[in-house]
């Protein structure tokens, strides 16, 4: 991961729950491509006409807050978007990113200084975030997720590293709490 | 120094001696529940080319969200659960009929102190009402576990709320929740284990229990604990699970706790979340009087036997407003036949309501959407934009009682009206 991501952004506020990410009743597909088109629908079209011609999105506070649904953060990938950027992140969101495969960055100058329209790229390696020629420090992710989002999610994850090894590490359980 | 809650059970379920807040260990969960997502975890697991299950009997899953299916793809959806249930013996698979999936798999006494549940669903945090670490992750994860077993997971800080009781009047564990949430914000306790404390947590209902920690997931939290104590062991008991098949963990007497927030419960004043976020939060006689063309009594938060019965307290004798609505999904089966047989069933439809199957219900869209520029005043957990039909209405959040007295009215209405 040595490329820098990024390119335009689109700037969102605090608190933009996943029902306005994807509102709920979409969640019947888990196609990206086919989610992609109700990402934000609740914002109207031009907000959406502005996010599939992005490529970062940028949130506020507390980004993608609300529901465990793991369509919020796969039907940005069916956007074009190749990472987010935010203030803080809700815990499950912030999962599912990463989980999914993208680039979920917690940054709360980058994602002050940043402006709607403008340009953002982010060095994942160097944990460096580069906006409206500022550059921004981030704390880099801990080797276990850099390794999921680097097999592009943790499904391709398990079944390149994990599923081969499936049978030692059975032994490894610890005592269950007695059910 | 002592640990909280959460270290302890992590390190429990990771097999360590030891973790600390901020740490990201391989945990193995006790039980991983899906609901209606789970037929996106079976699509996942046959795209990873494997159908061995680390453990059948740790999968639960739960035909919620929407019940009975209401169009031939979700049909589909349930029947390849169903199939798969059968196929892999998983014996914790329930189908349309039962309900919420929380509340039904704290029902059947799947959920145990000391155990760790993950759960397609944020609510998750719900099981800390018995004891539990609950929490929510995507169907990606819940796959994952099916497969490996484990999940990474962060331990996580923890907060301590103290309530202080007993509550005033007109008031309930709902409108502490609001209450907290308007104070500490929708992302108050994003990351953090929220544990409860103090006087009014000591020896309250499972139900009541059940909706603090529900809406802890609205502070962001990432789990939520309750003491489990004689009333939960006397729940468990009922259940057919007796004390000897689970082992409590408590908290150390000298945990850390990155913050520590008191809610007096004697002064609290009914609460109401006003549109579209679940922490704006409103005394109730600053929104009194507003109009609602639908009332909502449901959810994981507020559809348990408890609640109907509050609700019918208030509503026994008496008649819902002309031209409002009034929605009541219960939220199991379970509570369906209690309510049928103590005749609080009865009181609800004679008031006017509708009672539908138990289930998730207008709190997932399914069924009871309001059309443009139409307002709901309801018992659940989340009044985003959208959530229930048009994105132009509006959904305000507050306690059965609230949800009473509002339908009678036809106006968001202050429950102690009629108490
Ligand atoms: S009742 Fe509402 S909050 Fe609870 S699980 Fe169902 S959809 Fe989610």
């Amino acid at each position: 991961m040595t490329e820098k991501i990024g390119g335009r952004l689109i700037k969102f506020g605090d608190n933009v729950n996943t029902d306005v990410i994807i509102p709920g009743r979409y969640l019947v597909s888990i196609d990206p491509q086919e989610l992609a088109k109700h990402a934000f629908e609740p914002m109207g079209t031009e907000v959406q006409k502005r996010l599939w011609s992005s490529q970062v999105v940028v949130g506020g506070k507390n980004f993608g807050c609300g529901s465990a649904r793991e369509q919020a953060a796969s039907c940005l990938i069916g956007c074009g978007i190749k990472a987010v950027v935010a203030k803080s992140f809700s815990r499950v969101f912030f999962r599912n990113c990463i989980n999914t495969g993208l680039p979920a960055v917690e940054c709360s100058e980058a994602a002050e200084a940043a402006l709607d329209g403008g340009e953002l790229w982010i060095d994942l390696e160097q944990g460096m975030v580069e906006v409206q020629g500022e550059s921004f420090s981030f704390a880099s992710y801990p080797e276990s997720l850099k390794q999921i989002l680097e097999a592009g999610g943790l499904i391709p994850y398990l079944a390149k590293y994990v599923l081969p090894q499936q049978e030692a590490l059975k032994r490894h359980t610890p005592e269950l709490s007695r059910r | 120094m002592g640990k909280a809650f959460a270290e302890k059970v992590l390190a429990r379920a990771a097999g360590l001696s030891d973790v600390r807040p901020g740490e990201i260990v391989d945990v193995y969960p006790d039980l991983y529940m899906s609901h209606m997502a789970s037929w996106r975890c079976i699509r996942t697991l046959e795209k990873m080319g494997t159908d061995k299950l680390y453990d059948p009997e740790r999968i639960a899953m739960v035909m919620d969200h929407i019940s009975p299916a209401r169009i031939a793809k979700t049909a589909d959806d349930q029947r390849l659960c169903r199939e798969f249930a059968v196929r892999k013996g998983i014996n914790k698979f329930y189908d349309v009929e039962a309900g919420i999936a929380h509340v039904v798999l704290m029902e059947a006494g799947h959920i145990r102190p000391g155990m760790v549940v993950i759960g397609t669903d944020s609510h998750s945090t719900i099981y800390g009402a018995l004891g539990a670490l609950g929490t929510g992750v995507g169907f990606s994860e819940i796959t994952a576990a099916w497969v490996t077993g484990k999940l990474w997971m962060k331990v996580p800080e923890s907060i301590k709320v103290i309530i202080e009781g007993p509550l005033a009047r007109g008031t309930s564990s709902k409108d502490v929740m609001l209450k907290l949430i308007g104070d500490l914000t929708a992302d108050g306790a994003t990351y953090c284990s929220v544990e409860f404390h103090g006087s009014y947590v000591e020896r309250l209902s499972i139900s009541d229990r059940m909706t603090l920690c529900n809406l802890a997931m609205e502070l962001g939290a990432k789990n939520a604990f309750v003491r489990p104590d004689e009333i939960t062991r006397s729940y468990l008991g009922e259940r057919g699970v007796p004390p000897g098949q689970y082992t409590e963990i408590h908290p150390d007497p000298d945990p850390v706790y990155v913050k520590s927030v008191t809610i007096d419960g004697r002064s609290l004043v009914p609460q109401i979340a006003c549109p579209h976020t679940v922490d704006n939060v409103k005394p109730i006689d600053q929104v009194a009087g507003t109009k609602v063309n639908q009332v909502f009594v449901g959810s994981c938060a507020n559809a348990k036997y408890e609640d109907l019965v509050e609700a019918a307290r208030i509503l026994k004798g008496r008649k819902i407003a002309p031209g409002v609505r009034l929605l009541v999904s219960p939220a199991s089966k379970e509570i369906v036949a209690r309510t049928v047989k103590d005749g609080t069933y009865s009181i609800l439809l004679e008031a006017g309501a509708l009672i539908t199957n138990p289930g998730c219900s207008a709190c997932a869209g399914d069924g009871g959407v309001m059309a443009d520029g139409e307002v709901t005043l309801s018992t659940a957990n989340r009044n985003f934009q959208g959530r229930m039909g048009s994105y132009n209405a509006e959904i305000y959040l507050g306690s059965p009682a609230v949800a009473a007295a509002t339908a009678v009215r036809g106006v968001i209405t202050d429950p102690r009206e009629f108490l």
